[in-house]
């Protein structure tokens, strides 16, 4: 008997817990057939190329959460490229200094990013555009304008000094001799630079500082606690006193801002704009919400779940290309977990979300 | 004792119908009274009246000797006036006690100058209220998606009179229940009304009003045709009244007039042809 319930809570927990031994089972597979797979350089590469998914699907879940979906952060990201790209290479060409040019381009993107949001908010909230309706337009609108600026090309001659916030590495190590914090240190011969250990990427930083303080929102605060009550009965919300039409607004906008923080990150990483940066990552950023736990019904879901889930895909790509099999399997095999982990949340009893906070 | 609620000729008009008709009601603090009537007698749009859904055409009503107006159900929840919904307007994705706090959290500060959810507060806050009440709820942290149709009216109704309520408006409340889940709705009503907290219900099952309403008031086609004392009366006479087969109390005056009018049209459509 007493067996029987260890046996049943060990199964419930592995099933609350599933994509974390999901994600954990992929990097000890990858780790045992691919080469160096498991090396710090690899790890840190998996990190900066789900840099975007991470940014994207973090605003996704509190519009999914909703109830909502936005598809208009697909070119979101091109348009914010575009958007800083253009600003730094004008300003640095008037004769702004480097890291000026490169401020005011960064916040002209941010802020010129939530105005699409807010469109998105008030098309859904005030006017009840089906989120899907409102967001399909905003996505073309956002990729229409974004061509408009960069006038079809690809924006170059950015600032010098990009590279090195985009490339750069919080801690760089030599070991047995010394470790610097924020740039490399200088006067290093070609040996020692090869010994040279960079730890965490600049731009994984930046994503997680974001990251984690919006799902400290998510989860702690009252804004949290009424994006998961207007998901799960938009009336009881109302009826409560929560300004439902305001809350959209600002969760469509929150998105928003994520899409555009990933196209400055875009711009960080690769020192140009382009108009469809980012685009083919829509799709992996709503599913790697789903896999995390959320449901497009709304009411479900948590940044954890979902940066789990944006790493399952990350190591899976980075996995394949270790593997050197070509990436268009990549997709076949996102889609079936896409469909498991739905198949999962469907069939797993009852009994595994009875006891929890919130979520 | 002056009445919490009183209304006073309300009527109330769709188009060329006449939904509530010239209707006066009294409820006294801690009073349990039953509405009963066949469909379309009028109980359903009398109490949306109440609850702010629908503004009367006529009349006038007072809350606590004050006369008011409630132009929304939100007016009439900070009043004190609360229904409780069919849907019992409950997020089925939170738990109990998020669910009585919703809208109006309890916050403490976090690191000093960060505004978080107090979740201790809330749930002890939560299990008083629902010990008052005698609600038994295995774990105020289960979500309501995990409770019965009686424990998610339990919990909706702790909310309301957590933060106050002194009307309750209970629309079918045992409807869709099992019966031992019905029998604790009921003794719900007993200990609200023994706390001072006044009941209107209405219901189908009369077994149900009989056994909770000290009072019963009876529609027919929009007017109120009798009030009668529970103890003092008997389902067969409250039948006669609600299928009209006895006349009530109040209108027979102008059901005269009115049959003699109708009299009259007959006679002269007669005249006519």
């Amino acid at each position: 008997m007493i067996n029987y319930n260890k046996t049943r809570e060990i199964g419930i927990n592995i099933l609350r817990r599933w994509i974390l031994i999901f994600l954990v089972g992929e990097i000890v597979f990858f780790g045992i057939v691919g080469t160096n797979y498991l090396s710090l350089k690899n790890l840190q590469n998996i990190l900066v190329a789900s840099t975007t998914v991470l940014l994207l699907a973090t605003g996704e879940t509190f519009v999914i959460i909703t109830g909502g979906i936005d598809l208009s952060i697909g070119f979101m990201v091109g348009f914010s490229s575009v958007v800083s790209a253009k600003v730094m290479v004008n300003l640095w060409a008037a004769g702004f200094s480097q890291p000026l040019a490169i401020t005011i381009g960064i916040l002209t993107a941010l802020s010129l990013g939530l105005i699409p949001g807010f469109i998105n908010g008030f098309l859904v909230a005030k006017l009840r555009v089906p989120p899907f309706i409102a967001t399909f337009g905003m996505y073309g609108i956002a990729y229409g304008f974004a061509e408009i600026i960069c006038n079809n090309v690809p924006i170059h001659k950015l600032p010098t000094s990009l590279g090195s916030l985009g490339h750069g590495y919080l801690f760089y190590w030599l070991p047995g001799k010394l470790l610097s914090f924020l740039g490399k240190p200088e006067n290093l011969s070609r040996e020692e630079l090869k010994h040279l250990v960079s730890i965490i990427p600049n731009v994984t930083v930046i994503a997680f500082i974001f990251i984690g303080i919006f799902a400290f929102i998510l989860a702690k605060t009252k804004f949290g606690q009424h994006t998961y009550a207007i998901g799960g009965n938009i009336n009881a919300a109302e009826r409560a006193g929560v300004n439902v039409k305001i809350h959209l607004i600002k969760v469509y906008m929150i998105s928003s801002f994520f899409a555009s923080l990933a196209g400055v990150m875009y711009v960080l990483q690769f020192i140009t704009g382009r108009a469809p940066a980012g685009s083919a990552r829509l799709l992996d950023a709503v599913v790697a919400v789903v896999i995390g736990g959320a449901s497009l019904s709304g009411g479900k879901g948590t940044i954890m779940g979902t940066v789990i889930g944006t790493l399952i895909i990350g190591v899976l790509e980075i996995g394949l290309v270790n593997l050197s099999i070509p990436t268009y399997n990549l997709h076949i095999a996102v889609g079936c977990i896409l469909i498991f982990a739905v198949l999962v949340d469907q069939f797993s009893p009852e009994i595994i979300h009875k006891e929890e906070e919130i979520r | 004792m002056e009445p919490l609620l009183e209304v006073k000729n309300i009527t109330k008009r769709f188009g060329g119908l006449t939904a509530v008709d010239n209707l006066d009601m009294q409820i006294y603090p801690g009073e349990v009274v039953g509405i009963l009537g066949d469909n379309g007698a009028g109980k359903s749009t009398l109490i949306k009246v109440i609850s702010g859904v629908y503004q009367a055409d006529a009349g006038q009503i007072f809350f606590e000797g004050r006369r008011i107006k409630i132009s929304n159900p939100i007016e009439a929840l900070k009043i004190g006036i609360e229904t409780i919904y069919q849907d019992l307007a409950l997020a089925e994705n939170m738990n109990v006690y998020s669910n009585i706090f919703l809208g109006r959290e309890k916050l403490e500060k976090f690191l000093g100058f960060i505004d978080v959810l107090d979740h201790d507060y809330m749930l002890v806050e939560s299990k008083k209220v629902l010990n008052r009440l005698d609600i038994n709820i295995p774990s105020l942290k289960n979500k309501i998606r995990t409770l019965s149709g009686g424990e998610r009216q339990a919990v909706a109704i702790s909310r309301s009179i957590y933060w106050n309520a002194k009307l309750l408006i209970m629309d079918e409340p045992t409807a869709a229940l099992g019966v031992a889940e019905q029998k604790k709705v009921l003794n719900l009503v007993r200990t609200l009304s023994s706390q001072g907290v006044s009941v209107i219900i209405i219901s189908h099952q009369m077994h149900d009003v009989f056994s909770v309403a000290t009072r019963l008031l009876i529609m027919r086609r929009g007017k109120k045709v009798a009030e009668r004392i529970t103890k003092k009366t008997n389902a067969d006479e409250v039948v006669g009244l609600i299928v009209g087969s006895l006349p009530g109390d109040y209108i027979e005056a102008i059901e005269d007039k009115n049959k003699k009018s109708e009299d009259l049209e007959n006679l002269s459509k007669l005249n006519l042809s």
